[in-house]
């Protein structure tokens, strides 16, 4: 279930738009922020709020990458191997995020801590390489570096 | 609120700014927050806190400063000092060194009189570092605002058109379609709504200069887009940005709700009769959302899939109505050319490109960061001269424009003025502004590689030629990387490289071909190499050819008859 305060904040946009249609991307946001992911319940209330059919917010969630599809750890690490970081060995900082956590890329660690991701540019090309962990960036990453990010997230 | 009511604002926060003893202006843009610059802001407060100061002396956080490899970058504003690599202890020195005893902290330095800093014009990122990017008061005072009061209150529509067309702005997106024309289409689309979008999906590998304008001076956009909706008759715009993109997210959620409370955005703003609204909209993560159409499709909450145009945005845009899309960067040049005229625009840069061009340098150079030069500028100033060149011991070998669109320059074109018709001279484009430089130890074949990856990955997959061609032609990069290939393959590669650019239907398909084209035509002899002499392949990562032969390993999906294996 969304929260109170999402329910209302839809119905609001609702009346913004043209279409109650175009709230869908942002009721689905909502709805990752409060879960973590977007389930099918999540789909299905989101469908229901905004009086559209189950497939065709399916058809959005499966086409935008961002939507967590299933559960992630409660840190998401996304490592942007784009070229600029790639130019700036990016491999390495994923190869020893890989090894350090021992799981793959689009995987979770056991205790749920960690959910590894590659990302497409950052935009973070100046400081490359570079990583996002929520909504923080890290920029100018060595293995040294990310250990450090790493052993302060809990 | 009315002009004069803008005027005074402006008057107080110039007076409020006058009476403090000096400002320290820190870098809080994604790249130095991310090194840490709110620690060095505490650290100078706290600094400040203890010689009884912090009344005296501001702590602000500005947009980007530019050299994103230095930072945390943090500047004093009496005297334009600039410092780098800024921690917490070089914080406290500057505030008691500089501030206190008049000495500056040498070590830290930066020598503002260099090329990286001389050789720019800033027009888009003129408050970058220089405002607090947070204080609609401070972009008051800066004289912000003060374009959308004329436009509305002294202009016709038609005549801010004018403005805008005279001026030779194009749209800096990539494409350069010439702004004051587009406006012109909305213009006269009959309709009784219309909308304004600003496109600040920035994709493309390499590119970060719109996140820059959006998290330095977010009301610059706000304004832009608020003359626009004056010009073109719309009443409703929409900023889509990507998810990827907090910080900008938030400056601008709260330069919105500034302006709001304003009144310089809402109802009857500066008393007339011109309303208009803006809304963010937040991507989540597609490549192809970058395409207007598909840009469109996903504001009104659908899959971001492309459509065929004609008809334009211009014409039949969200929900079938006129809509203007502008990229960020155009917006960002829009008050500037009201306030100082479009002579003085025009003036700027070559004849067909008007004005400057921010570039975003990154890859293998020593500055990276963000830049803003005059259209027309020889490349090789920028990469030597702004840039200050490849690391120590490596050579420049191409710079790359226009990200998996665009395609590289190699040195031999190092003179190119960089518009909009000299890049396309060469098989590249101008593109957004990402300017990726590769030196001696960059293999080109794995940098097409890389872009046709990305392309592949990002493909909606609406039309067969992108879909289907993207992942063929990855696969014959791949077989060439590992050695394997041919000189069918090769030929194959071309062949269907021009086909996927003819035949698809948007930009992202109709440009994917582009980085592999353009390596093709300037380093051919490095897929040449790896079909006659398989065995000196050597991959980037690995510096040692014998273990890394072409022998084994899983073939991929080479997506074609594997009797054209070597």
């Amino acid at each position: 279930m969304l929260s109170e305060a999402s329910r209302q904040k839809i119905e609001l946009l609702k009346a913004r738009y043209r279409q109650p249609q175009a709230v869908v991307l942002a009721a689905l946001w909502m709805w990752q922020d409060e879960h973590g992911w977007v389930s099918e319940e999540g789909l299905r209330e989101v469908a229901d709020l905004l009086g559209l059919p189950y497939h065709h917010v399916y058809g959005v969630v499966t086409f935008y990458t961002m939507y967590n599809k299933e559960p992630v750890g409660r840190h998401k690490i996304e490592v942007c191997t784009n070229v600029s970081c790639m130019l700036r060995n990016s491999d390495r900082i994923l190869d020893h995020i890989r090894k350090r956590l021992e799981i793959n890329v689009g995987e979770t660690t056991p205790d749920n801590r960690f959910t590894l991701v590659e990302a497409e540019c950052l935009g973070a090309c100046g400081g490359a390489p570079a990583m996002q962990i929520g909504d923080e960036y890290h920029e100018n990453l060595d293995p040294a570096a990310v250990d450090r990010i790493l052993n302060e997230l809990k | 609120m009315t002009t004069e009511d803008l005027h005074e604002l402006a008057e107080k926060e110039t007076d409020r700014q006058r009476q403090l003893r000096d400002r320290i202006l820190y870098c809080a843009a994604a790249g130095c927050v991310s090194c840490g610059s709110h620690a060095t802001r505490d650290a100078i407060k706290k600094a400040l806190k203890e010689r009884n100061l912090e009344k005296e002396v501001e702590v602000l956080g500005t947009g980007c400063m530019g050299l994103c490899g230095e930072g945390p970058l943090v500047k004093i504003s009496s005297d334009g000092s600039v410092y780098e690599r800024v921690d917490e202890e070089t914080g406290r020195r500057i505030v008691e060194e500089h501030l206190c005893e008049g000495r500056k902290v040498g070590a830290h330095l930066i020598d503002t009189s260099q090329p990286f800093f001389s050789s720019q014009q800033k027009i888009v990122l003129e408050h970058c570092g220089k405002i607090n990017a947070e204080s609609i008061d401070e972009y008051i005072a800066a004289g912000g605002y003060g374009a959308l009061a004329r436009v509305v209150t002294e202009m016709q529509p038609q005549d801010v058109i004018e403005e805008i067309r005279k001026s030779g702005l194009r749209g800096r997106g990539g494409a350069g379609y010439p702004t004051g024309l587009k406006w012109g289409i909305v213009r006269k689309a009959k309709s009784e709504q219309k909308y304004a979008v600003c496109n600040a999906d920035e994709g493309d590998p390499g590119a970060f200069m719109d996140r820059s304008v959006l998290e330095g001076d977010p009301h610059r956009i706000l304004e832009g887009m608020a003359i626009a909706g004056y010009a073109v008759g719309a009443n409703q715009g929409y900023i889509y940005i990507r998810a990827e993109y907090p910080l900008a997210i938030e400056r601008l959620k709260l330069a919105i709700k500034q302006a709001e409370r304003l009144g310089l955005l809402g109802n009857r703003i500066f008393e007339s009769d011109f309303n208009f609204r803006i809304d963010l909209r937040i991507g989540a993560g597609a490549f192809v959302c970058g395409e207007e159409t598909a840009l469109l499709r996903s504001i009104q909450g659908r899959r971001g899939r492309p459509r065929p145009r004609p008809p334009y945005p211009s014409e039949v845009g969200l929900w079938g109505m006129p809509t203007l899309i502008n990229n960020v960067e155009t917006y960002a040049n829009v008050a500037p050319i009201i306030n100082r005229g479009s002579a003085w625009f025009a003036g700027i840069g070559t004849p067909k490109s008007t004005g400057t061009k921010v570039f975003a340098l990154a890859g293998a150079i020593r500055n990276t960061g963000l830049i803003e030069v005059p259209m027309g500028i020889p490349l090789r100033n920028i990469i030597f001269d702004i840039g200050g060149g490849t690391p120590e011991g490596t050579e420049f070998k191409a710079a790359q424009t226009g990200g998996p669109s665009g395609g590289c320059i190699p040195a031999e074109h190092l003179d190119l003025p960089v518009d909009y018709e000299s890049l396309a001279t060469v098989g590249s484009i101008m593109g957004s502004g990402g300017l990726i430089v590769m030196d001696s130890t960059s293999n080109m074949v794995e940098v097409a590689k890389y872009f046709m990856d990305f392309c592949m990955d990002e493909s909606c997959g609406k039309c067969i030629p992108c879909r289907v061609g993207t992942v063929h032609i990855y696969g014959l990069l791949d077989t060439i990387s590992r050695g394997k290939g041919t000189t069918d393959d090769l030929a194959l590669l071309e062949e269907l490289c021009v086909m996927v650019k003819e035949t698809s239907l948007c930009g992202l398909g109709q440009s994917a071909s582009n980085p592999v084209l353009s390596t093709l035509k300037f380093f051919r002899h490095e897929y040449t190499d790896l079909l006659s002499k398989p065995e000196s392949f050597v991959p980037s990562v690995s510096p040692d050819p014998a273990s890394a032969g072409p022998a084994d390993g899983p073939a991929a999906n080479d997506g074609h008859d594997s009797t054209t294996h070597a």
